[in-house]
């Protein structure tokens, strides 16, 4: 009881916003990252090493007045498969969702094949999730494990 | 937006589509000049050099009666000077109706493709495919053993980097081959395509000696490259490289149909005294390249020969 309500405390309420749940604690930074959080001008919570029962240590994001685009939501997916997000309206949860791996990744892995086409044009990769852990690049078909792979900046 | 179909990957191919541009191949064999490409304009560009294949490609269209634009050099080309892909190849489909592509990065040809709204015909992307090289090796498997169907097929040499065995054990998955693989083991074929022949319930033979028993029992001996830069260590390069060349004497096993095929060029892995026993076809499967490639450039354009 008294850790529940000390993570209160850390991690704020907010009025409107999302909250990213269940986010692997050694990747917290690159979700800041590639959601590109500190650029926003709302406020941002991060809250770290929190208990988990499920996961050991979770890491959560709360975000005020921010409702991600489904290509962000799929950018989220690739570093925390298995992330939650709620939607925040009125300090209320509105909406409640798993993220999930879509079959296709457009602009978010970088292909780790150094003389693949999309490492030296400019233009998006493209992945297809070939099972939940393999992810094959569609131009020049290097697999790679998705645990390991890099964000396409 | 007419419809337009490319050529980048073997990996796509039919059965039927297989049987069909060798087909089309034959035709275009019994009679190689024929000005049906009258009016048309083929694109080579090459990213990077490849006299041989360039001048099999130039060959077939020039015999189509189309005209030839191109580089074969991309020095002279603004690529050097940092133009990318994406504006070369939306330039060049302004001018020609089909797109010969050769570059060093892999991938390139299906990018180009999706790019262009002229069919692209792959002409190599790095190590990655080299798909009319993979349709000339089976149109001379066909021609030779008047069927693609029930053959024992033996790879030899670097079964690990060369991307034509890998193409080819992909095309003839349809085919219910028999494969022998003799290669040393460090250029040992790959895992990941072992997995997959046996996925395909396709049989396989590993051996690491080209002697009589490997010989004799193949229908076709596929010949590659033993390169020493291949090699992690030199001395294991000096143990292997003189197993791996065939030479005449090696064949009184060999079966009656046997033919023996190599992508060319050779350096060393076929002695000059094989050329005149009835069982080399390395030139001729270069000739057959020709054709081949007339069949593919007729039927990107939805020409039936
Ligand atoms: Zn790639």
């Amino acid at each position: 009881m008294t850790k529940t309500s000390n993570q209160e405390l850390l991690v704020a309420a907010i009025k409107d916003g999302t909250v990213i749940d269940h986010i692997p604690s050694s990747r917290i930074f690159e979700v800041v990252g590639l959601l590109g959080l500190q650029g926003l001008g709302s406020a941002v919570v991060v809250g770290c090493n929190l208990e988990s029962g499920q996961m050991g240590k979770k890491s959560i994001i709360k975000v005020a007045d921010k409702f991600f685009s489904p290509e962000e939501v799929d950018r989220l997916s690739v570093v925390a498969p298995g992330a939650t997000l709620s939607i925040i309206r009125d300090y209320n949860v509105v909406e409640k969702h798993q993220v999930k791996l879509p079959a296709v990744l457009r602009g978010i892995v970088r292909c780790d094949n150094p003389v693949c086409v999309t490492n030296n044009e400019p233009m998006p990769s493209r992945f297809h999730v070939v099972s939940p852990s393999k992810v094959r690049c569609h131009y020049c078909e290097h697999e790679q494990e998705l645990s390991k792979v890099q964000i396409q900046g | 937006m007419h419809a337009r179909k490319s050529f980048v990957s073997i990996a796509g191919l039919s059965r039927k589509d297989i049987l069909h541009l060798i087909t089309m191949a034959a035709e275009a064999e019994r009679e190689p000049n024929r000005k049906i490409l009258d009016g048309r304009i083929v694109a080579t560009l090459f990213f990077e050099p490849s006299t041989r294949t360039r001048l099999s490609f130039e060959t077939a269209a020039n015999r189509l009666g189309a005209k030839v634009i191109g580089f074969s050099d991309p020095k002279v080309t603004s690529s050097t000077k940092g133009e990318t892909l994406n504006d070369t190849i939306r330039m060049v489909s302004n001018y020609a109706d089909v797109i010969v592509m050769r570059h060093y990065l892999e991938g390139a040809a299906l990018y180009a493709s999706e790019i262009a709204d002229k069919p692209v015909i792959n002409a190599g992307d790095g190590a990655h495919q080299h798909p009319t090289q993979t349709m000339l090796d089976l149109y001379s498997i066909y021609k030779t053993q008047g069927t693609l169907d029930d053959l024992d097929i033996c790879l030899v040499g670097d079964l690990k980097y060369g991307r034509t065995v890998h193409s080819l054990i992909q095309a003839l998955r349809h085919f219910s081959p028999r494969f022998h693989f003799v290669a040393p083991r460090e250029l040992a074929m790959p895992e990941v395509y072992k997995q997959q022949l046996t996925e395909w319930g396709i049989p396989f033979e590993e051996h690491t000696e080209l002697d009589a028993q490997a010989i004799g029992s193949a229908d076709i001996l596929y010949m590659t490259r033993v390169q020493r830069e291949r090699f992690q260590d030199l001395a294991e390069y000096e143990k292997v490289k003189n197993l791996y060349v065939l030479r005449a004497s090696m064949l009184s096993a060999a079966r009656n149909n046997m033919k023996i095929l190599h992508p060319l060029p050779r350096v060393n892995e076929i002695a000059y005294d094989v050329d005149d026993t009835p069982f080399a076809y390395y030139f001729k499967q270069a000739e057959n390249g020709l054709y081949m490639r007339e069949a593919i450039i007729c039927d990107v354009l939805g020409i039936k020969l």
